[in-house]
């Protein structure tokens, strides 16, 4: 079966911007939530979010495209272009068939797409910019990134809230599967503009605390929601094969193992998280004795967090493997936070290190798990397992291996 | 042993009609179904036409939570979903939960429902801090299309992989090839698939009136797209959707089910080109059908209709028809082509499900359903497009195509799969 590595990582967090100082600060639990700043909070109840800080789109992008994107098409643009450079990716390396660009969405550009509407509605047809046909709408990063780069092969993009950004990857490994070299894939997402806030007010998922350090707490006895936040990771994943034409390539790590399931809406069936587990396992051939860290979903909403612990317990054991949210340090991320994740667990078992969960001071007793709390572990990552979930019943797991 | 995807249910929610033999009729009539557009005001709007589904939520059976909770689109969905199920004669509730998949294409989501919400907690634009005391419960619903994917989702009882596929006026064929690869790969033994789309609001008339892609024929929207025809003017927005079961061929054998034909093969490619633009060459769409083409291991001669794109626009027209010369050499001239948006309009996302349902009937029927108001030929498309009459013939193979904003060019090889009558 084709292996997919990991070659290039473009990360925007709101914790750091680009791979190393992501990286630097999550393993020193730098927390990112504040106050919103990139529009006027005061008239909504909730009033903190994770947002990328020192983004100067004209800084990274030509002239040309500022127009004619929204926020989150810029993030994912300078992430692809860290991404190919960390890889070492030059034109012309790869035939322009041969790499394939599969990201994910939840929002799409909505910022660029309020203020349209807003232009359409309080001033007139004539004057909605002739760019919203795409700019705003899910399609936009995968075509963005395609004519950036020259690629002409096949192109996707994955809608499943949050879970998107695993299932990105698993998509862009049946790409390689299939016979391409080489992926542009993950998820950026970013929408902290009025009309969008309003929409993550109604999910009923954010917390109603407004103190940074209290608001996003999974596994805690006082969880009460999550944070928005905004950015994600792209990465480059190719086959070994692909990276070996490129002398000195660097491979951070192997993806070995994905799956994704869907919750029923009855309630006495169980929900599809463990499921979605031990596929992925299954399909990395792997044990779950072999898994060293596991990246969790850490919805940071009760039942929620139950499901998931419960999830964890039955396949390892109480506290039988260490269990990590380093999202707590940047809020939920959207399609970009399931990408991003398996971006830490690969940068994890690059560096022998796994990041801590900040600010969670009470984790419930009964959950069981090993939470990785406050201080990262430093220390030999062999595999990791990354649990992701999204809002309407998608589950997606993913396991990592360093290479060999 | 390799696992193919073969389709034994379908359901349709399009202009012209409500289900799968509503739809049949006017294809194969060759009727068109545009008109004015009757869902709103279009007065202000440069192309005041689209393909409208008369479509009845309360009766098609959705219950009043359903109708106040759900986004048209997402409405489509649920209706055509029961449709395909019934059709496909699975007993739903007795297979593996676990191995029900669900893959869901559409380009602009549940963009009406979020643009009327807009409307009120912006007071019609006046404040950009849109006021949270107006905003509706199901919200989030509307600003993520997977929501679409879990009301199908739960349709059809499915705890097996799902997902929304966007990409743009690709996703309803990216969509039913993304089901195929999970039925291949064995992550699911059937998948529900298709496309919905529902995007007649002002804000998506008014993203193809800027960029002057749609057609101003206001006075004779009944015959405004006109694909191929040297008079066409631009395309016509239409609503729609296309709901597919597919299942593993050795599952739908077993059980004796009927079968409309197999997903062969399936490509998309990117055109690194353009937006919103076409390159004339057609390229990328021709890798896609020479890769689809390969897959299904079927020659070019062995293409016996192509389903085009033919979205009405010149551009389209002279792309899509290189790429099947390009691809299919001489044969693309012995091949009847057809473009079915002349009759539905272009409902965006769900179109390429739409037009696999089409093509699958046509298989059923021996008839090849034409384009509709081609009457004066464009000299630089010179292949046999079906011009106003559908023809009959037998047919084995078909391949259609979509082409959309971002550059997507998508190609599907259908085949008939032998012994496989009801």
């Amino acid at each position: 079966m084709t292996r997919a590595v990991v070659t290039g990582i473009g990360i925007a967090s709101p914790n750091g911007l680009g791979p190393t100082a992501y990286w630097r600060a999550t393993l020193h639990g730098e927390a990112a939530i504040r106050p919103i700043t990139r529009f006027d909070s005061a008239n909504y109840w909730a009033k903190i979010a994770g947002e990328v800080p020192g983004f100067e789109a004209g800084r990274h992008l030509q002239g040309r495209l500022l127009p004619q994107t929204d926020h989150m098409t810029r993030l994912t643009l300078v992430g692809t272009d860290w991404a190919l450079r960390g890889a070492g990716v030059q034109p012309n390396d790869i035939p322009d068939t041969d790499i394939a660009v599969i990201t994910a969405a939840t929002a799409g550009g909505y910022e660029f797409g309020q203020r349209e509407l807003q232009k359409l509605w309080h001033q007139g047809p004539e004057y909605v910019s002739a760019y919203q046909s795409f700019a705003w709408f899910y399609a936009v990063n995968t075509g963005q990134i395609s004519i950036r780069h020259g690629t002409r092969g096949p192109g996707a993009v994955v809608v499943s809230e949050q879970a998107g950004g695993i299932d990105s990857i698993g998509h862009a490994r049946r790409q390689l599967r299939k016979g391409v070299q080489l992926a542009l894939t993950g998820g950026m997402d970013s929408s902290l503009c009025p009309w969008a806030w309003v929409a993550h007010q109604a999910s009923g998922c954010l917390s109603r605390n407004n103190n940074p350090k209290r608001a996003y707490l999974p596994f805690d006895r006082d969880a009460s929601g999550y944070v928005a936040g905004e950015g994600g990771a792209i990465m480059v994943v190719e086959t070994p094969e692909s990276a070996a034409g490129r002398p000195g390539t660097r491979i951070y790590g192997e993806i070995v193992g994905y799956a994704s399931t869907f919750d029923s809406k009855m309630p006495s069936r169980e929900p599809g998280l463990k499921r979605a587990a031990e596929l992925a396992l299954r399909d990395a051939g792997m044990d779950a004795s072999e898994i060293d860290v596991v990246f969790a979903d850490a919805a940071g909403i009760p039942e929620l967090d139950k499901a998931e612990a419960d999830a964890i317990k039955a396949i390892f054991g109480p506290y039988g493997v260490p269990v990590t949210a380093p999202k707590t340090m940047t809020g939920r991320l959207f399609a970009g936070g399931g990408s991003l994740d398996v971006a830490s667990a690969i940068l994890s078992i690059y560096w022998s290190a796994i990041p801590p969960t900040i600010n969670v001071e009470n984790p419930v007793p009964e959950y069981e798990i090993d939470l990785v709390m406050n201080e990262a572990r430093h220390g030999k990552v062999k595999a990791a397992l990354v649990l992701g979930r999204g809002k309407g019943g998608f589950n997606s797991a993913m396991v990592v291996r360093e290479y060999r | 042993m390799s696992r193919r995807a073969v389709i034994t249910g379908v359901g349709v929610v399009a202009p012209g009609g409500i289900g799968t033999k509503a739809y049949w009729k006017l294809l194969s009539e060759g009727r068109t179904a545009t008109r004015n557009i009757t869902h709103f005001d279009a007065s202000p709007y440069r192309s005041r036409m689209a393909g409208e589904a008369d479509f009845d939520p309360v009766r098609e059976g959705l219950t009043p939570q359903e109708i106040r909770r759900l986004d048209r689109a997402a409405q489509f969905a649920v209706v055509a979903g029961r449709e395909a199920m019934s059709d496909s004669g699975i007993e739903f509730d007795q297979l593996d939960p676990g191995r029900i998949g669900v893959s869901l294409g559409t380009a602009v989501g549940c963009t009406t429902s979020l643009e009327r919400e807009f409307i009120v907690g912006s007071d019609r634009g006046k404040y950009w801090e849109v006021d949270q005391s107006y905003a509706v419960p199901h919200l989030y619903d509307y600003f993520t299309p997977s929501s679409m994917a879990t009301e199908l989702a739960w349709t059809v009882g499915a705890e097996g992989p799902v997902s929304v596929v966007s990409t743009g006026c690709t996703s309803g064929l990216d969509s039913v090839g993304y089901a195929a690869e999970l039925i291949m790969e064995g992550s699911a033994d059937v998948v529900v698939t298709g496309g919905t789309e529902a995007p007649l609001s002002p804000i998506t008339v008014v993203c193809f009136d800027v960029i002057r892609a749609s057609s101003t024929r206001n006075d004779d929207p009944t015959t405004a797209c006109r694909p191929f025809d040297k008079t066409r003017d631009g395309l016509v927005l239409g609503e729609g959707c296309a709901i597919i079961v597919l299942e593993e061929l050795e599952h739908a054998r077993a059980r004796g089910a009927h079968i409309y034909g197999e997903i062969g093969g399936f490509a998309s490619r990117c055109n690194a080109y353009h937006m919103t633009g076409l390159h004339p060459e057609g390229i990328e769409m021709s890798d896609a059908i020479n890769i689809a083409l390969k897959q299904a291991r079927a020659d070019a001669t062995d293409v016996g209709y192509i389903n085009a794109h033919g979205s009405g626009t010149k551009q389209n027209d002279l792309h899509e028809t290189a790429a099947f010369k390009r691809s299919l050499g001489a044969h693309a001239y012995k091949t009847p082509v057809s473009g079915f948006k002349s009759m539905i309009g272009h409902s965006l996302g769900a179109i390429g499900s739409l037009e696999i349902v089409g093509s699958l009937l046509a298989f059923e029927q021996d008839l090849i359903p034409p384009t509709a108001n081609l009457h004066e030929p464009d000299p630089e498309c010179d292949l046999d497009y079906t011009p106003l009459v559908a023809r009959e013939k037998k047919v084995n193979t078909v391949l259609t195509v979509g082409s959309g904003f971002g550059g997507f060019q998508s190609a599907m090889v259908l085949k008939k799969v032998e012994g496989a009558g009801r």
